[in-house]
Order: C-alpha cells, then structure tokens, then sequence
C-alpha cells in the first residue's frame, strides 16, 4: 500500500474521529453545550489528535528504523571483511529493490548476494505489512481509548491545549536539532577525515595542494586558507567599519529625519543584494578595474581580475549597511542625558560625539565589529567568484588566494568520493569554520548584551 | 496680557546678569512660553517654580539654547547675556554654554573616571596648559562642588560608580570647573533622597558666592529654602516674579496663592 | 592658575573656538563622505548590472524566406545526425537571400554562413518541420537565432579586433552582418527565451534561458513555506508566551540566535549530510536525493528558521500585555488567547518577517551548491511529484553555472538572470514594506 495512502486513510479516519467525538460529547449532556467543561469542538479535537498523531508517529518512525534494522539482520548474517559486507549488502540491496520493482533478480538466487536479495525482499514485504498493521492497531487503539473518555466532564481542552503546547514545544526544539546536526554532521565526517589523514598534518600544514587519489601524501595544509581567509576579512573590515560608523554617526547625530529616512533604507539596498551579485560584481567589475591600475599594465602587483584585494574590497562594500545599522542601534541606545551633558559643558556635537557617544558606545560598537567580522569569514559566494583558486601564504593583497569557505565548495562538489581525505578535509574545514563564527558569535553577543543591560 | 510683574528689587547692589525680553517659544505648532520679561541677577539664586507643564524648564533651557538641540523648538524675543543678546546669528552656542553651565535633572555622568569626568569641559575648552593646571582646576571645582572629600582617593574609578547624591555634587563640579558665570539647575534635586538633597541645597547657597544661579524646582519649600527670588509660572505665562520672600508670604497675582496654598499645581 | 579666559564678548569668535568649529565641520563631512561612499558603490553595482545584464534579455534574430523542401526533410530525417540536414536548409536560405539582396560578399558558399547561426536553430527547424505538415512544400518567413558571436558583435560585446584569432568568426562575416542589418534580414527582438528557457550546452548561451530555474526556486520556496514557517511561528508562541524562563529556554533562545549568524555554507553541509547522505542513503527515502528542490528547499528551511522565529518574537512581543489580560479576564484559557487574539494581531508583523526571510532565502547560493543543485539541467516539469524531486537549479545557482562558463556571452546571461533575481527580491521586499505601512498599528 503506498504511502500517501496510509497518511490519507488515517486522516480520514482521524476526522471521523473528531466528529464522532463532538457528537458523543453533546449528546452525554443531552444537547446542551453549556453542561460541557469544554466547547463541543475540543471533544472532536481530541479524538482526531489521539487517533491521527500517535498512529502517525508511529509510521514515522516505522520508516525511519525499517532499513537500518532490515540492513543490519542481513549484514549479520554475512561474513567477511567489514569493506566487503559493506558491499555485498549494497548489492543485496540494489537486488532486492529491482526484485521488488520488477519481480526478476538481477542475481543468481543461489549466490550469496541472490540469496540475500531475495530474503531482504521478503523483510521489506513483511515489515511493510507489519508496519501497516501495527499503524491500523494503535489508531484504532488512540480512537476508541480517546473516544471513552469523552462525557461531559471530561477536560478536553486541557487534554488537546496541552498537545498542542507539546507540538510547540517541538518546534522550538527544532532549533536545538538543528545544531546538534551541524555538529553531528561535521563531528563524525572530521574524526573521518583525521583517521586516514594527520591531524597535524592538516592543523600546521603551509601548503595546500589537493589531488585526486594522492591519499595522506597529498599537502592539505589548513594554514594558507586560514591567512586567505583573515586577510580578506581584514580588507573588508578595513573598508567597511570606516565608512559604516561614519555613516551610521552621521545618521544618528546630524541627518534630519528625512535625509534619515531616505538615505538609511538606501544602503540597506546593499545589504539585501544576494551575495553572488557581489562575486560576479567582484570578478568582472572590480577585479579588472585593479587590474588597469596594479597589473602587469600599470604597477605590475597583479597577475589576474581575482585577488585578496578584489574581495576583500567588494565584501568591504558588502558589509558597510551591516555595521552601519548595528551601529546605529548601538548609538541610538546611548542615553541623551549624556549628551545633554555634554552639550551644557559647552562641547561641539563632534566633540560630544567623540568623547562622549562612542567612548560610551565602544563595548557595543566592538561587539558589531566581532559580528561583521564573523560575517566576512563565512562569506562563501563572493570569495568563490573574487578571491582565486591557489591556496597561497604571501604578503601581498594583489595576489589571488583561496578561503575556507571556498576550498569547502570545490572539494564537496562534482563527483566526490566521500572515502578520499581531499573530500572529507572539506568537514575538517567546515567544523574550522563552524568553531570560529561560533566563537566570535558568542563573544560578540554577551559584549552586546552586557552594553545593553549598563542602559536599561 | 499676563505681563510680568517686575517688583522692586531688594537686592539693589545686584547687577542684572541676563535679561529676558518678550520671550516666546513654540515647539512646532504648540505655544510653550508666552512673552516672558524677567531680569535674572548676578550672584543670587533665582528659583523658577510652578505646575508641571507651565515651561519653567524650556524657559531655562532657552537660557543656554540647550533646546537648539531640538529641531522643532523655536525661540523668539530677546535674552541678553551681560547686555549681549544670546540668539544674535555671530553667537557661537557652544561658547555661550561655556559661560552659562547646566546641571540636570538626573545625574548624567559620563562613564569616565571621576577626574576625566570633571577635566571635561577645561579640556574641550582649553583652559589649562599643563597637567598640572589642569590638577588644580579639577580639585578647585571638586572643592566647589563639596565632593573632594568623599572623592580624592579615587578620582581614576568610574563616575558613574558613585552613589545619587554624589553623582549630582559630580555634575555640579563638572559643570563649575569650566568657570561659568551663570548656573542653570533644571530640579537638580528631583531624583535624590533628602539627605543629598541637603547637601546639594548647601551646595547651592555657596555657590551663589561667585555665581548667578537659577533653579528649576518641584518644591516650594527648597525653593524658600534656597532662592532670593522667585518666579511662579503657569501655563507659559510668567505670573510673578519677586524676592522670594514676598512671593510666599504676600503673592500678589490671585493664581500665584491658589499655587502656594496647593490648590493648583 | 592660568588660561582662564578673559570675559569677553559672545559675539566674537576667539581662535581657539574657530579651530574648533573647524573640527567640527571636518567631522561632519567625514560622515557626509562615508554616506556618499555607500551610495556611491550602489548607484556604481545597480549600474553595472543594468548594463551588463539588459542584453540577455534582447537576441539577434534572422529572418529569412523560407520553402521546406518534403523531400529534403524526408532526407533530413533519414540521416544520424538529422539536425544536420536543417542546418544545411537554414544556410541556404540565408545564402539565397544575400543574393537575392545583391548583397556584396566575401564568402563564397552557403556552408560559410554556418558561423553566423545559432547551433540550435536547426534543431528548432526541425520541431517546426514536423509539428505540421502544412509546413512544409510552402514559403514562409522563417525566424530563427543568430549565433552568440553574431549576437555579440551587435550588442558590441564581440569587436572586430577582439576577434582577430577567434576561430569562431572571420572579417568577412562582420560586413555581412552589417549589410544584413541595413537590409533587415538581421536584426535584434526581445528575447522571451531567455525568461521562458532552460540551461543549454555551452555553445549555445542564444538558447539557454532562466525559466527552469525560477520553477526551481519556486519550488524551494514552497518548501520553505511549508516548512519553516508553521515550525517558526510555533517556536516563537512557545518562547514568547509560554515557555518558563530556565535555562533550558535560554539554551534554546542561545542557539535560536548563534543560528541566525551560522554561515549558510554550513547550512549546506548539513543538507548534504542529514538530507542527502543520511536521509535519502542512510534511510533510504526517495525523494530526498542530490539536486532535488526538496533538499534545496529543506536546507534553505533550516537557514530561513532563525530569521523567522526571531521576527514573529518581535511580532508577538509588541501586542500589548492588556490585549492577553483582557482575554485572560474573560475566562479564555492561556492558549485560546494566543491563539485567538495575539497571534491574529501579529500576522502582519510575522508575514512582513516571513517574506524577508524568503526573499533572503532565494538569494542564497552556498547551500546549494553541496546539495548538488549546479547540476546541466533541460527537464521538464512532468507531475507536482516532479516539481519537488526531478533534478532542478535555483536561480542564483544557475547565475553560478553560467558565470562559471568564463564567457563573455555567458556573463551577459548571469548579469540577465541577476536582474530577473533582482526583480523578484524587490517584489517581494515591496510587498513586505506594503503590508508593514498598511498593517502596522502603534500601542
């Protein structure tokens, strides 16, 4: 029976449920609502939701657990090396699928993998019709529990508030789980990584020269992407924490409403362009526009359109509006009184400004700063298009160097051999990246919090 | 309508320091102060009382120009400064607030050191040369500001670490330490136990030894206590103005009584 | 004591205040300089996209008299390479032309103008042959696309020096292509391909167009809906209005937030090994598998999440505590007066939250790429199944691939298909500032 079926069926029946359900609830108080604890429709609600989630839980879970534990009975039943049953069972299972499908094994029914095939068919089959079973039973089971329960006494608003509360509470927990993936996902593909390749190897390499099939042996040095990565995001900051503060200063002290009001959602423009627009704006763009000025044809500093400083210039120009409006929140958040202050001590606005405001706002400003920063060093797009492939340790900002970010795209694209350290390096870059931007997020954020809390 | 009425002053050997003339003041469409004349004398504590609301603070804040900091705040009519008029296009505002200092009504120190704090305004207005100078001006205006005591131990910790009624002895010292001739107290009290209060009001009559100081207050009686006139306003209008001591005991306008016996306010 | 100024008057300007005056001016127009910088580099990107970008969106067409020969389509077809035939009829027809013109010419056979016609018109010709029979035997003014090189030199994206060791073209097909264009037999129309089209092979930039991969986004914005957005607003009323403050609550707002800062590439690496490695292998479920806008969509989700859920927060916090008192005080339970009275009075604040989280969301690249949503991709669309599962690219990763192609024809689609992005992004970001200045309501 396919799936959608099953999900339809039982909502089907779960309704059937709910009406049921609302019409027992009135008729046990003879008709008239107002002897009920709740509302008609909370009757219904209940036996739907008792009916529908627990039997829909249940196939969830069903579906999830069948193939691992299906794959592990037959694996067991193998013998070998652990490489070699791990492939006779994808063999079995690519039988069993085609028998499935067509009815014909693409293997000899004696052979071992035959053999297994035929006998994984056959548990797909049975855990199906268990699984359906099982499915029916506790539905039925949920609908009839459920449904006894109603008479007009029976609490079945608190009942369904509290399931819905507890799908609430679900959802948030979502959040949780989705960092514990993260960390999951690159936790075990870098202990991966580090069994087949040294870890000092990786951590204090200086060189960076993946190749296909090349093992340990190959240079998969953490170190040149790491420098690529901060000189960029240094170029940026440089460029984008000037102009930002300045611009976010102008904003909160000087500008009239109006120039406020027409100005700020302008740079924001820039804030909300993808960051792709960036790359190509930096490869076709800038880079050539440095090229006239520092190539071979002016200074001679370059050899191409991408370099350090093409990106970190157009990821400069990316991150103005993201210090600005942090920024300007932070200024905003400095109490007048101390302006007023000020002004009555006879000081200019930019002396107030500088000696009072932004000393007053600097732990908050930093705070911005830390949260631009973490931006810059994630930035994937723009470094794949600006900065070059060449993982590179030079001094110069006209040369083209490579990212973290951008070695994580090219190794996990195209056709990867998830076995091959310079795939799996890729994780080992990731959890890198993953650890730094949560490092400085979390720095930045208690800065944040505690300049807040001095003002409240 | 409501013109002021300027009493004869008893304080004879008293120049006048600022004088107002035909004052009004709107902030956007609404009208706050309506034609208000008042001459403020030098070396006297000048007490402005009245409802919330009447514009006793925006008027004092006129006297500075603190409310050019407001953008929809306009001035007209006259305040002279020692017979110069403040709002004349060549007056630079922020040398006007040099000579005329403000305190407010919440502390604001700045989060400085206490001795930063005070060194401030000498600073921003160069008027000490050397570290020493600046030394001195800070422990003078410290001095002025009865706060030397409690405070010279620790001049390089934070202002803000200071207890109310300190922080507001503070911003006095700082607002005295640039040597103004004027000193404008919007409720400099409002947000202080009584004991500070006490102190700070000691502070005030001492203060009027070398200063003309004018004081926005709450309470009528630190306005007795403290001021030697007194002006009572109600709804922008200057209603009285005369030597306090008049004012409480035998307020001539009708509205000025109600105010004093607590049956407006 | 020294330096304590003399009284002096107000109305002179002493040195030392001018100098200050002078600071502040400075000071001011640093700010005026940064302000001008910020928008000077946009007025500088919106330009260049404009400009590099509007060319995609018009192509340079031939139109020729045209008589399909039954025989010669017969022929045609009877051939491996049956394009081949049609390229010959197509060639032929343009050559027939230039004489009929008198047009003067260098190029000596109709198998020289081969350069001049995009490599996909024959195939068109071929679909046009044999969609009707009525088609043929008959003369008809035929259509079709010049090469990308024509196009370009149109365009001026191709120069006569810039060619000089281009294989591709020679001088002489430049004077043809300007007789041509005095003549009208060539000449530059809107390109509807370009929106309506998919990917095409590398020669073939004339062909290719945007239309497979805004279905693509589309789909991986659905998801997002369906997904991130019921989860989010549910997590939000959880952590708004009912959760207990403990530290259970402050870890999940701790992760809500240092989730909104994650790079989105690892957002992508997480979609490749939840999704795609564990999911679709480890679990075998099918329609969780490389390139499939699901998996897009479900990565994007996971990204999209932070955004929403702290929006809706900001959403449910500014409904007024005395709205939730005055249903409490009517006897609504705790639940009934979220539901019934806060959450209807944020809807306008959780939409506006909603479309600029899918509006970042359709912007973003780097996730897509590791689920393998960069993939050569021609399909159609056949079922709502296939919508979601069948192979697909998003927009911004189709701008990818093309920029990729390092060509100069292949940027000019990449710029094109950046505005047809930009479009989008504005209209939904206009929609959003809409429903903020209609809906928004101060307490």
């Amino acid at each position: 029976m396919p799936l959608s079926w099953i999900v339809l069926g039982l909502l089907a029946f779960a309704m059937a449920g709910f009406f049921l359900g609302r019409a027992r609830a009135t008729r046990a108080v003879q008709g008239d609502a107002r002897k009920l604890h709740s509302l008609p429709f909370y009757y219904g609600a209940h036996v739907f939701l008792m009916t529908f989630v627990s039997a829909f839980g249940l196939l969830v879970f069903w579906m999830a657990a069948q193939p691992s534990v299906i794959g592990w009975w037959i694996g067991a039943g193998l013998e070998g090396e652990p490489g070699a049953i791990t492939l006779q069972l994808s063999e079995i299972k690519r039988g069993a699928a085609q028998l499935l499908e067509t009815g014909t094994s693409p293997y000899d029914a004696a052979s071992v993998v035959g053999a297994g095939a035929v006998r994984y068919a056959g548990m797909v089959q049975a855990g199906h019709l268990f699984m359906v079973v099982a499915v029916v039973l506790v539905a039925l089971g949920g609908f009839f529990v459920s449904l006894r329960q109603v008479s007009g006494e029976f609490r079945a608003r608190n009942s369904v508030e509290a399931s819905v509360r507890g799908l609430l509470i679900g959802a948030s927990l979502i959040a949780i789980l989705t960092t514990v993936g993260i960390f999951l996902a690159l936790i075990f593909n870098t202990i991966e990584f580090f069994r087949i390749y040294p870890a000092s190897q990786f951590l204090f390499g200086t060189v960076w020269q993946p190749s296909s099939g090349g093992g340990a042996m190959q240079p998969l040095g953490l170190l040149p992407l790491l420098w690529g990565t901060l000189f960029i995001s240094a170029i940026a900051l440089a460029v984008a924490v000037p102009i930002g503060l300045f611009a976010a200063i102008y904003l909160a002290e000087y500008a009239t409403p109006r120039f406020r009001n027409t100005v700020k959602p302008l740079l924001e423009v820039l804030a909300g362009i993808p960051s792709i627009v960036y790359g190509l704006f930096a490869l076709l763009t800038v880079g050539p526009m440095l090229l006239k000025v520092f190539g071979s044809g002016g200074l001679g500093w370059m050899q191409g359109a991408s370099s350090v400083m093409t990106a970190g210039l157009v990821m400069g120009i990316m991150l103005i509006p993201f210090v600005s409006s942090l920024s300007d929140d932070i200024i905003n958040a400095v109490p007048q009184a101390l302006r007023d202050g000020s002004y009555g001590l006879g000081a200019t606005r930019s002396e107030t400004i500088r000696q009072v405001v932004l000393p007053a706002a600097l732990p908050g400003i930093v705070g911005a700063i830390i949260l631009a920063a973490s931006r810059a060093i994630g930035e994937t797009m723009l470094v794949v298009f600006g900065a070059g492939a060449a993982g590179r340790l030079s001094a110069n900002p006209f040369e083209a160097m490579t990212t973290v970010t951008a070695k994580i795209v090219s190794q996990l694209t195209g056709d990867s051999d998830f076995t091959q350290p310079e795939v799996l390096v890729a994780y080992a870059l990731g959890t890198t990246l993953f650890l730094v931007t949560l490092g400085l997020n979390l720095l930045a954020q208690k800065i944040v919090a505690k300049y807040r809390e001095q003002y409240t | 309508m409501f013109d002021a009425k300027i009493s004869e002053t008893t304080v004879t050997q008293n120049d006048i320091k600022i004088a107002a003339r035909k004052v009004q003041v709107y902030y956007g469409e609404a009208h706050a102060i309506k034609d208000v004349s008042v001459d403020i004398l030098d070396k006297t504590v000048t007490a402005f009382i009245g409802p919330s609301g009447c514009g006793k603070s925006t008027f004092l804040r006129c006297i500075n120009r603190m409310n050019d900091t407001i953008p929809i705040c306009r001035v007209e009519g006259d305040i002279l400064l020692d017979g110069e008029d403040i709002y004349d296009k060549r007056v630079d505002p922020v040398n006007l607030r040099a000579r005329v200092g403000m305190v407010f009504q919440k502390p604001n120190p700045f989060p400085k050191s206490i001795y930063d704090n005070v060194a401030y305004g000498p600073r921003i207005h160069g008027l000490a040369r050397t570290k020493a100078d600046l030394d001195e001006i800070v422990e003078r205006a410290l001095r002025r500001g009865a706060i030397w005591e409690e405070v010279k131990d620790r001049l390089h910790q934070p202002g803000t670490g200071l207890s109310g009624g300190q922080q507001q002895r503070l911003c006095i010292a700082r607002a005295v330490a640039t040597e103004p001739e004027v000193l404008l107290m919007d409720e400099p009290c409002s947000a202080l136990d009584p004991i500070a209060t006490a102190q700070v009001e000691e502070l005030i009559d001492e203060l009027r030894q070398s200063y003309s100081v004018v004081i926005v207050t709450h309470s009528m009686q630190q306005a007795a206590r403290v001021s030697q006139k007194t002006a009572f306003f109600h709804l922008g209008n200057l209603v009285e103005y005369g030597d306090t001591e008049q004012i409480f005991t035998n307020p001539v306008d009708p509205r000025t009584e109600s105010y004093i016996t607590g049956r407006i306010g | 004591m020294s330096g304590v100024p003399q009284k002096r008057s107000l109305l002179v300007a002493d040195s030392q205040l001018t100098k200050r005056n002078a600071a502040e001016s400075r000071f001011k127009i640093y700010g005026l300089a940064a302000i001008g910088a910020g928008l000077f580099f946009l007025v500088v990107l919106l330009s260049q996209i404009v400009m590099n970008g509007a060319p995609a969106f018009f192509q340079t067409q031939i139109t020729v008299p045209l008589t399909l020969d039954p025989a010669a389509v017969a022929k045609a077809e009877k051939s491996m390479m049956k394009t081949a035939g049609y390229r010959g009829m197509l060639e032929e027809a343009l050559w027939n032309e230039v004489e009929r013109g008198g047009i003067e010419t260098q190029l000596k056979s109709p198998k020289e103008l081969r350069e001049m016609i995009s490599a996909g018109a024959p195939g068109n010709l071929r679909e046009f042959a044999l969609a009707d029979e009525g088609n043929q035997g008959t003369e008809v003014r035929y259509t079709f696309a010049a090469s990308s090189r024509v196009d370009g030199y149109l365009k001026g994206r191709v120069t006569r020096e810039g060619s000089k060791d281009d294989k591709g073209i020679r001088p002489e097909h430049f004077d043809l292509i300007d007789a041509l264009v005095a003549v009208g037999v060539v000449e530059t129309r809107f390109n509807l391909t370009f929106i309506t089209g998919s990917d095409a092979s590398d020669v073939r930039p004339e062909q290719s167009g945007m239309g497979q991969s805004m279905l693509g986004s589309l789909a991986m914005m659905f998801v997002v809906l369906g997904v991130c957005l019921p989860i989010s607003v549910a997590a939000a009323i959880y952590l708004e209005e009912f959760a207990p403050k403990n530290r259970f609550t402050d870890f999940i707002e701790i992760n809500i937030s240092n989730l909104a800062a994650v790079p989105s590439i690892v957002f992508g690496i997480l979609a490749l090994a939840a999704f795609i490695q564990f999911g679709g292998g480890k679990l075998e479920i099918e329609a969780l598998r490389a390139s499939a806008p699901l998996v897009g969509g479900l990565a994007l989700s996971l990204m999209t999440l932070p955004t929403i859920i702290i929006a809706t927060r900001a959403a449910l916090k500014a409904v007024p505590l005395s709205i939730r008192e005055a249903a409490l005080g009517v006897g609504a339970s705790r639940m009934q007066s979220v539901l019934h009275h806060v959450l209807p009075l944020a809807m306008p604040g959780i939409l506006t939250g909603t479309i600029i989280g899918l509006a970042a969301a359709l912007g973003e690249t780097a996730p897509l790429l590791l689920i393998g949503m960069v993939a050569f991709v021609q399909t159609d669309i056949a079922s709502i199944g296939d919508f979601f599962t069948a192979p697909n690219v998003g927009m911004p990763a189709q701008i990818y691939i093309w920029a990729q192609r390092a060509d100069g024809a292949w940027y000019e689609r990449a710029w094109g298909g950046i505005i047809l992005l930009l479009v989008f992004l504005v209209a939904m970001n206009a929609i959003a500032i809409f429903l903020r200045r209609r809906f928004e309501r101060r307490w």
